[in-house]
């Protein structure tokens, strides 16, 4: 029987052992280093603040993995011998394969700045960086984030949670600068400041970190050469593919493992997917590295119809993405870059207390809608899926824009400010604007 | 707004420990007219020489009349047994009404001060506690920090004391009244301002804490949910029903003459409505008591298909009912303790279906010997075999003793997820035919575990959120928390078509799929 070995326990591993399983009868094993279970890594923040415990976060019961014969091995990979198909554990073990599955996650970024190793100072990707911040966080006043991106304002909220003071540099001049666009950046640097007291730097870099003597951190000082006291730091300047492991060896990388459009790598039987796989021809409106939940899982599944027999390209459909900052949601589809280019305009509409907002982006010329990114509503995957899958207009999706609401029932719905403004804004291409009645509302209709 | 938090739970700490210390106030003597007024007059010369040492004797605690009382008339019981005469047992319940008679000294004089000091200002204790965390916990939102670091939340020493006081409360007042004599003594001056003519009993004293409870830890549920329009309304509404509905109409038609009636409780969660003696009372009550009758079958028969239809089981579990009322507010603290293994769900569904169909075969027997004026069904005494057990086990031991007093240990909903025949039967309506449903927002889930870990009814949600599932089960009140917990905007109740309902996994995600 085919022995189809997984490395990597992740969102991205899992999903593909769970799928080969559903489709064959190989013999299957998943290895990680980093816990005994799959665990959902993006609650690792819940854990902290007390919302839930370790075992919450197991997304299935031990009893599963038995059940469907997944073999679970809890070992740090040293060495793999591609000629040999085998794996040498840092136990000593080793385990041959006939068919290997590379899902070895990301890495947190270090870019080498001068005390970057100090103590108290950390990341935040793993369970084990998880255990280092509950020691690192005791008996600290004051903490600075750098990187303003969607683990750095988690990790603020954390420390927020312990009571502790937070300083935030970012590089650019609004939060998650190589995402989002002003306004909605804005709103959530409205929220971070004023809701949550966070003290935001914009347009800050670290130029170094600084050593109290016996090292640990003591503070940091900035490139324009201001000094933040401060017992912790946490480095969240993103992430890159987990590619140690087979950095000098027969297996191709670039910043992660090349795969082509089956996820295979150019050695035979072995694939990589999720974070540390780099694709060698992305579609045009994906990325050749996408370190999400949601891309992941995706591979995972592509890559088990592969092993299975069924060769099936990756073909991811449109792009989604969510996150959820201190207390505003965000969601996103289609493409929304950070700026509009050339030919491309948008609709911005932000609510009074400065807690929701939509931007939808479009094609100047046809109207058509390319995406949205939306803070503080809740929008329906399914319809949006649709409406960018069929170039709906401008007009029409805000026309629309309640088919496309997920909020709870009974609250406030902002579609008809939302479509006024729209009117105001847009007056060559009107659109009618619909009350519900209250019977149409309580039966959700 | 710390010092009013502080000073809030202070008073509160002192009032709930004065209320336990009543317990221990004040002297019992029974009078020889305390013993007439109570007595029957056919058992007065037959108890006289039992209670000639207890008449005139001052006893400084309930414990020592109470167990004098039952002895003495236990002691002419044996007699009566051991002359096999078996008609002369008496089997009235003396004990409680006694005990209350015989109260006198610091409480029973100073009730009204005392229930100032204990209920009222442990609730304005309890309100000061509460209401600044309007302020205090910053902007709205989710604020499930430390749940699991608590002592109270997670199981410590606190969630294990809260509960020991509450299972010791319920046997005691399901099954002891006489020892917390004093306490319902302390209700009667609000007993007798609803109603001048009543006595307070234990079950008024359970309907006034039950009452208070649900509503101010109804305003912490407000305030803690304050971001979300659902929660808000939804929690007004098990207030309004439990203050209404449950404590004060029924109380109200005590006093003009009409049958005691919760207008929202029905059958089978209300499982003697079809007892001979209630069917009697209702329909010996004119006009109203005749519509009690008649609105008491319509809900059940009529109100739960068409209503669950519509809405799901929540119009009932989660928006009206007294169980899940103080489930969604005194219980709320504790939701994340609910079991959410595959064993759970199993026993779940063993054990709430098999009270459902006790109820119905109990219900039976009672409509049958109602109709043919008999007491027994193939030859088994209704009340010994079916009435009696099933309100022993299910309606004390099952809905009191281990669906409140283990709110700390095995979360809120612990009788209506494993015992309720109410939510087994509305639970197969909204399983079969509803419009109700969660639905999963594409492929947006991150298997986080939120949603699982604060569904009080123990699904686990998650399962069934990142494989792009529907969530239809019998189990859910539609509470809506795990909607709200969700971090990323995945779950949403709704009532839609039900073509659509049971769907196939899909995750929006992959092209392939959708070729496919």
């Amino acid at each position: 029987m085919k022995h189809i070995v997984i490395l990597g326990n992740g969102i991205a591993g899992i999903t593909a052992a769970r799928h080969i399983r559903k489709k064959s009868d190989y013999k299957i094993t998943v290895i990680s280093g980093e816990s005994e279970h799959f665990y959902s890594r993006t609650a690792l923040m819940y854990i902290f603040m007390g919302h839930m415990k370790y075992e919450h976060t197991k997304p299935y019961e031990d009893w599963f993995w038995i059940k469907n014969r997944i073999e679970l091995m809890k070992e740090w990979v040293s060495e793999i011998d591609f000629s040999k198909k085998q794996l040498q554990f840092e136990s000593g073990q080793t385990l041959v394969y006939d068919q290997l599955i590379l899902a070895t996650g990301s890495v947190s970024n270090k870019f080498g700045w001068k005390g970057e190793n100090l103590k108290g100072l950390q990341t935040l990707y793993s369970l084990q960086d998880l255990e280092n911040m509950e020691e690192n966080s005791k008996s600290v006043k004051r903490a600075v984030i750098v990187g303003g991106g969607l683990v750095g304002v988690e990790m603020a909220e954390m420390l927020h949670y312990k009571s502790i003071d937070v300083t935030y540099l970012i590089r650019e001049n609004h939060f998650w600068g190589n995402v989002l666009q002003n306004e909605e950046a804005n709103l959530i640097d409205h929220h971070l400041i004023h809701d949550h007291h966070i003290d935001l730097r914009h347009s800050t870099e670290l130029e170094e970190i600084l050593d109290d003597g016996k090292g640990h951190v003591a503070g940091v000082r900035t490139k324009s050469g201001e000094i933040i006291d401060c017992q912790f730091v946490g480095l969240t300047v993103g992430v890159s593919p987990n590619i140690q492991l087979v950095k000098n060896t027969a297996l191709e990388t670039e910043r992660g493992i090349l795969v082509d459009d089956f996820l295979k790598t150019n050695i035979p039987d072995v694939f990589a997917i999720g974070d540390c796989a780099q694709l060698r021809n992305p579609q045009p409106h994906r990325k050749p590295i996408e370190a999400v939940w949601y891309a992941g899982r995706m591979m995972g599944e592509t890559v088990a119809k592969t092993i299975s027999g069924n060769e099936t390209a990756y073909r991811p459909g449109i792009w989604f993405n969510s996150a959820k900052f201190f207390d505003i949601e965000y969601q996103t589809y289609g493409q929304v870059p950070n700026e509009n280019s050339a030919g491309l305009s948008s609709f911005y509409w932000e609510s009074k207390n400065k807690k929701a907002c939509i931007k939808i982006v479009f094609n100047e010329a046809s109207k058509i809608v390319m995406g949205i990114n939306t803070m503080g509503i809740r929008q329906r995957h399914e319809v949006w899926d649709e409406w960018l899958e069929k170039n709906r207009r401008l007009d029409y999706v805000i026309e629309h824009l309640g088919k496309a609401n997920f909020d709870p029932e009974l609250f406030k719905r902002y579609e008809p400010e939302i479509q006024q403004a729209y009117n105001y804004e847009f007056p060559e291409m009107p659109i009618k604007t619909s009350k519900k009645s209250f019977l149409h509302k309580v039966l959700n209709k | 707004m710390k010092l009013i938090k502080q000073t809030g739970l202070f008073l509160f700490i002192a009032s709930f420990l004065l209320f336990l210390s009543i317990l221990f106030l004040g002297s019992f003597q029974l009078t020889d007219e305390g013993f007439n007024q109570i007595v029957k007059s056919e058992h007065q010369e037959i108890l006289a020489e039992g209670f000639s040492d207890i008449i005139g004797k001052e006893y400084n605690l309930s414990f020592g009349i109470v167990n004098d009382i039952n002895a003495a008339i236990e002691a002419i019981n044996n007699e009566f047994k051991t002359a096999q005469a078996w008609n002369q047992i008496i089997y009235d319940d003396y004990t409680a009404s006694l005990v209350r008679v015989a109260a006198k000294g610091t409480v029973a004089e100073n009730s009204i001060l005392f229930f100032l000091l204990t209920l009222v200002l442990g609730s304005i204790g309890a309100l000061m506690y509460i209401i600044p965390d309007s302020k205090l916990s910053g902007a709205a939102g989710i604020k499930n920090n430390g749940i699991f670091h608590k002592a109270l939340n997670n199981r410590g020493w606190l969630g294990i004391m809260i509960g020991t006081f509450l299972i010791t409360f319920y046997i005691l007042l399901y099954f002891f009244p006489a020892y917390i004599t004093n306490w319902i003594i302390l209700v009667q001056p609000l007993q007798s301002l609803i109603n001048p003519a009543a006595t307070s009993s234990q079950w008024f004293l359970y309907g006034l804490l039950y009452t208070f409870a649900v509503l101010v830890m109804g305003i912490r549920m407000i305030i803690k949910y304050r971001h979300s329009n659902y929660q808000i309304i939804r929690t007004i509404s098990v207030m309004f029903f439990q203050l209404s509905f449950a404590f004060l109409i029924p109380e109200i038609l005590v006093r003009l003459n009409q049958p005691y009636f919760d207008f929202k409780n029905m059958w089978p969660l209300d499982y003697d409505f079809f007892d001979a003696w209630h069917i009697k009372m209702l329909t010996s009550s004119g006009g109203l008591g005749i519509f009690m009758f008649v609105w008491g079958i319509t809900l059940f028969v009529i109100g739960v298909p068409a209503l669950t239809y519509f809405f799901g089981k929540r119009w009932y579990c989660s928006w009206v009912c007294g169980c899940g009322g103080l489930a969604e507010t005194a219980g709320d603290p504790f939701r994340q303790l609910s079991d959410k293994s595959l064993k759970a769900w199993k026993i779940e569904r063993w054990l709430v279906h098999s009270v459902l169909v006790f109820a119905l075969v109990m219900t039976i027997a009672v409509v049958y010997n109602f109709i043919t004026g008999t007491h027994s069904i193939l030859g088994l005494d209704t009340y010994t075999y079916l009435r009696k057990p099933y309100g022993f086990l299910i309606g004390s031991i099952f809905s009191g003793v281990v669906g409140t007093g283990f709110y700390p240990l095995m979360g809120n909903r612990v009788w209506c997820r494993f015992g309720c025949p109410l939510a087994a039967y509305l639970g197969i309506v909204q399983r079969f035919k509803s419009r109700f449903r969660i639905t999963t927002n594409g492929g947006q889930c991150i298997s986080c575990g939120n949603c699982s870990t604060y569904c009080e009814m123990g699904i686990d949600v998650r399962w069934y959120a990142q494989r792009g599932q529907n969530i239809v089960r019998s189990s859910c009140v539609g509470c809506g928390v795990c909607s709200a917990v969700c971090p990323r905007g995945v779950l949403n109740l709704e009532n839609r078509d039900e073509k659509d309902r049971l769907n196939e996994p899909l995750l929006i995600g992959l092209q392939t799929e959708k070729e496919q």
